[in-house]
């Protein structure tokens, strides 16, 4: 039968839209406003899922955000898969498709159960005790074990289609939740000038009034509720979202909140995110987060059909699905009778209440009484029957205590299919604490309450979240909340409204008993006292780990896992400390809480990428020539976000092979690079000069206009940070040229010691990495192609030198020629204005046929440099390697006085002979390529440990030199030039290596100079 | 996330500055004097105190200015910021202290 645990009538779901969903392939029926647990428990599926660790059964406890156990993975193998969605918080929707989680291979008939009967050996720190070693069994036996064993549900197996914005808002008060606190809060802040957010994690307003309705201002909460979403809907300064939840809660009141835009529609329209974060500051911030409610810890309180009161009082009240039929409660307080009333008002008989407390009153439980249901005080829930569900209890009067069964007494047994059980209510503090508040603990309520905030983040707690339990408190300070930040921020409410008030409830008595004792004594038989439902830990787990020396909360929640994963001290952080304060037997405020950690509910990867994914995450940034390169099959390699082409393949040609010949090119005819991604730096000003010496190890002040020199730059730890060639334009200006991947930091450098050290300089940086396109050509026929397609500049070696520049006019463009050489051939940079860059590359390219013009990538720039001993910042040097480990003390001056890093050359550790210095490498066997990264020993040992004495930076096979070629840095390697050295590969080969001088090509310079 | 009013542009998320630790140390310009510990004093060790303490920031993505600012380090709140040049609201002997 359809919805055999529907009510008839009641609650808030639509029963004119009845919505079909499946669950582990079978179809069921729900209506329009169940959330899918409700849905599923109208259909009287109990079992939804398996427990992480035991792999016990379990079923839904709860009705919120706080429920651990009721998983499941929603649309699996879709583009909408989402994992371990809770059911409690997922809207039913029309064709939803849910799977239960961490079993196999059926719900019913898990073969990991088996871990339940070997629960003896899984107690705490279980992790920690069992897999120390050997090593070598992680990785076969260990890790693949735990995998199988542990774990919710599945990742997604194809890609998301939908998409997730981001926004963000500003406004003067945010107030997170609405319910009764959130909602008087709103309705005054509504009134006043102030800019109002008010969030709210549910698809209706109203909070736990939608749960249990109550008399605000004389009527009813339905109707007030609604008088109140008027007026905020009305009220042009207040946004209000529903369906967001605040998850995490940042410095400066930055307060991140996800919204679910389209979960909840069976067709959403195809322009609509799916869900939404908003990143909110706001001036003052009103936390009016409510309550969770607790478990009491007793025997086997995880068995499906076990749940909190308050939930089983929502499912009936908000959902109109009976939980159960029979039903038998354990509680410790007169609120949660409140709940005992309402299974009555649906038919669910109560056979009987056990009531902590020895004397239970309160005007809740008079009502209880009055129903005449049996209350039995002083008595408990001692063991539960049934497995997959609860078939019954054993119920006991315990001793005076509380802390065993009353002397002599023998439990008596109790048929029912529902347990309802509450510990009383835990503040959500939360949001307090992610915003750096502190806690005090309250004798009187038996828990942590926000004390003292932090000036960084003003904010105010209202209702429940502050300790405000009964109604007519949670109005008043929310209330009260509203016009306290409305005055700090002096923007009063204009015909302020008074406080909403309610009856008041009379006070009545609660009792803690933070264990509640089953038939036999904990850790004895095969009952459990869960504290924690997702992670399966329990009550003689936390005894264990403190008798274990765990005595800080912290320690026993990671022995434990109690309160880890997705809870974060949602309902298993009180407990837990109430039970290690009794077993270290200090005050609960002595042991403290844990950490409260954002996000407040686990929340979608979708949702934190937004629209950063693909080409968003990381633009990529290409030259005005990328479109030849793509036209003409380049390999890009990523350098910072410039694609720059690696090689250029022809058809079916190896890298190896392509690089030879692009080689070959530049050596015996002409190659063509795109050089576009070298950063460059305008340094303009009558001062340019000066800055530069003071920023370069050499100077420039006295570089002449049209020539162009190359500079080292250090940070003022003496370390190498960048090199690039630099030319004089003019008196006043200098065009910087730095390494692709240093453009910025280069640039941020240099601004940071003309702005912080040396104001009064007068000096103009600008990057221009954009503006101009380079194309470089290289080769013994370069300056024949220059020729071609440039007649204004008199290109011969006497005329145009080797480090000059020129400005002329190059395929009809406006150009900057710099005659300098990374390849050790006669090059040129040709520079024309970005626009003309692809029309410059393509001139060059028809042209330069005749001369066989060859274009080449970044790997042969590598190779020809390297047969010059070019360094690469970032590849000879990693912040560590000053210019004398280079042997360039040549370009380190003498006499120019102070620039940055110069004092720190000369600190004794900078002379020290066993510095890793810079040398050649030449391998004895002249075919072998050495791996980069390669690290070299002076002395062979048989096996490792070896004295590692250097590494290989760079290698590569030179077809100039007809060999392999590599550079390293090694220590007191300048001084050993010629020593032989030894590579152990992973292998136990052994590859023997000669260091000699990095330039292996034209030593003399004599082809870059002709 | 921390709010920070560049002096130039006026308040902005901190995404878009970078931090430059402490501020009023003079680069020293009598370097060639100072012995190896007192340069490396200078190029490495920074207070770092608990409470109020005067640092550099610069408005990367934005201005590209650097300023000052006095920020409790305790709550992260900051206390004030000023330009370049100006004077500091704290002294050197407040810092560490409570505003």
């Amino acid at each position: 039968m359809a919805q055999k645990y529907r009510l008839p009538e009641g609650g808030r779901v639509d029963r004119s839209q009845p919505l079909r969903f499946t669950f582990d392939g079978k179809s069921y029926e729900g209506f329009a406003g169940d959330t899918l647990a409700s849905a599923m428990m109208a259909n009287g599926l109990r079992l939804v899922g398996r427990s992480f660790k035991y792999h016990r059964p379990r079923g839904i406890i709860t009705s919120g955000v706080d429920e651990p156990n009721a998983l499941v993975d929603l649309y699996s193998g879709t583009s909408k898969h989402e994992a371990d969605a809770r059911t409690t918080m997922a809207e039913l929707v029309d064709g939803m498709d849910a799977k239960s989680i961490n079993n196999y291979p059926l719900l019913k008939y898990d073969v990991g159960a088996v871990n339940s009967i070997f629960s003896k050996f899984f107690v705490s720190g279980f992790y920690y005790k069992t897999f120390m070693w050997p090593k070598a069994a992680w990785l076969k036996l260990y890790e693949p074990f735990i995998r199988k064993a542990a774990g919710l549900g599945t990742a997604p197996t194809v890609p998301d289609t939908d998409h997730y914005e981001k926004h963000y808002g500003y406004c003067d008060v945010l107030i997170i939740g609405a319910g009764p606190a959130g909602l008087a809060a709103a309705r005054q802040a509504a009134r006043s000038n102030a800019r109002v957010w008010v969030v709210d994690d549910q698809p209706e307003l109203g909070g736990h009034l939608l749960t249990r309705s109550a008399t605000i201002d004389g009527k009813d909460s339905d109707a007030w509720i609604a008088e109140v979403r008027a007026e905020l809907e009305a009220a042009p300064n207040v946004t209000l979202k529903t369906r967001a939840q605040a998850i995490s809660y940042f410095d400066m009141n930055y307060v991140a909140i996800w919204e679910k835009v389209t979960n909840h529609m069976a067709n959403p329209p195809a322009n609509m995110p799916r869900e939404r974060l908003y990143r909110v500051r706001a001036g003052q911030v009103i936390i009016a987060s409510g309550s969770h409610e607790r478990p009491l810890v007793f025997a086997d309180n995880d068995r499906p059909g076990v749940m909190l009161a308050g939930a089983a009082e929502t499912y009936v009240k908000r959902y109109g699905v009976k939980p159960g039929k029979r039903a038998v409660a354990m509680v410790n307080n007169d609120y949660a009778y409140g709940s005992i009333l309402a299974l009555l008002d649906a038919g669910i008989e109560v056979p009987l209440v056990c009531d902590l407390r020895q004397e239970p009153d309160g005007a809740l439980t008079q009502a209880v009484k009055d129903r005449g249901v049996p209350i039995r005080a002083g008595h408990a829930i001692v063991a539960i029957k049934g497995k997959n569900s609860v078939r019954g209890v054993k119920v006991a009067a315990l001793s005076e205590d509380g802390k065993a069964l009353a002397e002599g007494e023998k439990p008596a047994s109790q048929a029912c299919d529902l347990v309802v059980h509450s510990a009383g209510w835990t503040p959500a503090v939360h949001a307090h604490c992610m915003a750096r508040g502190k806690l005090a603990w309250s004798d009187d309520m038996s828990c942590f309450l926000p004390s003292e905030g932090s000036d960084a983040n003003p904010n105010v707690s209202a209702g429940n979240c502050a300790g405000q339990m009964d109604l007519a408190s949670v109005l008043t300070s929310g209330h009260e909340a509203a016009g306290q930040v409305l005055e700090a921020l002096g923007m009063p409410a204009n015909n302020a409204p008074a406080a909403p008030t309610a009856d008041p409830e009379a006070a009545s008595s609660t009792r803690i008993l933070w264990i509640v004792p089953g038939e036999k004594e904990l850790g004895y038989g095969s009952a459990k006292h869960f504290i924690d439902f997702q992670n399966d830990s329990t009550a003689f787990d936390v005894q264990l780990a403190v008798r274990e020396g765990m005595h800080s909360i912290e320690h026993v929640k990671r022995y434990t896992t109690t309160g880890m994963a997705t809870d974060q001290g949602k309902l298993a952080n009180l407990n837990a400390i109430g039970i290690v304060s009794e077993a270290l037997d200090v005050a609960p405020e002595k042991v403290g809480t844990t950490t409260y950690r954002l996000p407040y509910t686990p929340t979608t990867f979708g949702v934190i990428a937004g629209r950063d994914i693909d080409e968003l995450l990381d633009p990529a940034r290409t030259t005005a020539m990328h479109p030849w390169h793509e036209d003409n099959g380049a390999v890009y390699e990523d350098v910072g976000q410039w694609k720059r082409p690696w090689y250029f393949p022809k058809k079916g040609e190896s890298m190896h092979k392509a690089v030879l010949r692009e080689c070959a090119a530049v050596r015996e005819d002409v190659g063509i690079l795109d050089a576009s991604t070298l950063g460059k730096i305008v340094v303009k000003g009558p001062d340019a000069g000066a800055f530069l010496d003071l920023v370069y190890t050499n100077k420039f002040s006295s570089l002449k206009p049209g020539k162009c020199r190359y500079g080292l730059m250090l940070n003022e730890d003496g370390m190498i940070l960048d090199d690039g060639v630099t030319s004089r334009i003019s008196d006043d200006e200098f065009y910087m040229t730095t390494t692709t991947g240093n453009a910025a930091p280069v640039l941020d450098h240099l601004e940071e010691y003309l702005q912080t050290e040396w104001p009064h300089m007068q000096v103009y940086l600008t990057s221009v990495t954009e503006q101009w396109a380079t194309a470089t050509i290289a080769g013994p026929k370069a300056r024949d192609l220059l020729a071609e397609i440039c007649s204004d500049v008199d290109l011969s070696a006497e005329a145009f030198e080797f480090m000059s520049w020129r400005e002329g006019t190059v395929a009809d463009c406006p150009a900057r020629i710099f005659r300098i050489s990374f390849t050790g051939d006669v090059s040129y940079e040709i520079n024309v204005p970005s626009d003309y860059g692809l029309h410059l590359w393509n001139t060059l390219m028809q042209v330069g046929r005749k001369y066989g013009i060859t274009p080449y990538g970044t790997e042969t720039m590598h190779v020809l440099r390297a047969e010059k001993g070019f360094i690469i910042v970032g590849q000879e040097t990693d912040g560590s390697v000053m210019p004398f480990d280079l042997d360039m003390n040549w370009i380190v001056s003498k006499k120019k006085g102070d620039f940055i890093g110069r004092r720190s050359l000369y600190r004794s550790d900078m002379s020290k002979p066993d510095r890793k210095q810079l040398v050649g490498i030449k391998t004895v066997d002249p075919s072998v390529v050495l791996e980069e990264g390669a690290q070299l020993v002076r002395e062979l040992k048989a096996q490792p440990p070896m004295d590692m004495v250097g590494h290989v930076t760079s290698s590569y096979m030179s077809p100039a030199c007809g060999r392999s070629i590599a550079l390293g840095i090694v220590k007191g390697g300048l001084a050993a030039k010629g020593e032989t050295l030894y590579s152990p590969q992973p292998d136990g080969k052994v590859i023997e290596v000669v260091t000699c001088s990095p330039v292996f090509f034209d030593p003399e310079g004599s082809r870059q100079n002709g | 996330m921390l709010l920070i009013d560049c002096p130039h542009c006026g308040p902005r998320n901190e995404s878009e500055f970078h931090y430059g630790d402490q501020a009023h140390i003079a680069r020293p310009e009598n370097s060639e004097s100072m012995s190896d510990q007192e340069w490396a004093e200078y190029v490495y060790l920074r207070e770092n105190p608990k409470g109020l303490f005067r640092e550099r920031w610069v408005h990367s993505a934005g201005c590209g200015r650097w300023f000052n600012a006095v920020r409790d380090t305790v709550s992260s709140r900051i206390v004030a910021t000023y330009k370049q040049g100006e004077e500091a609201p704290i002294s050197a002997e407040e810092e560490g202290g409570l505003l």
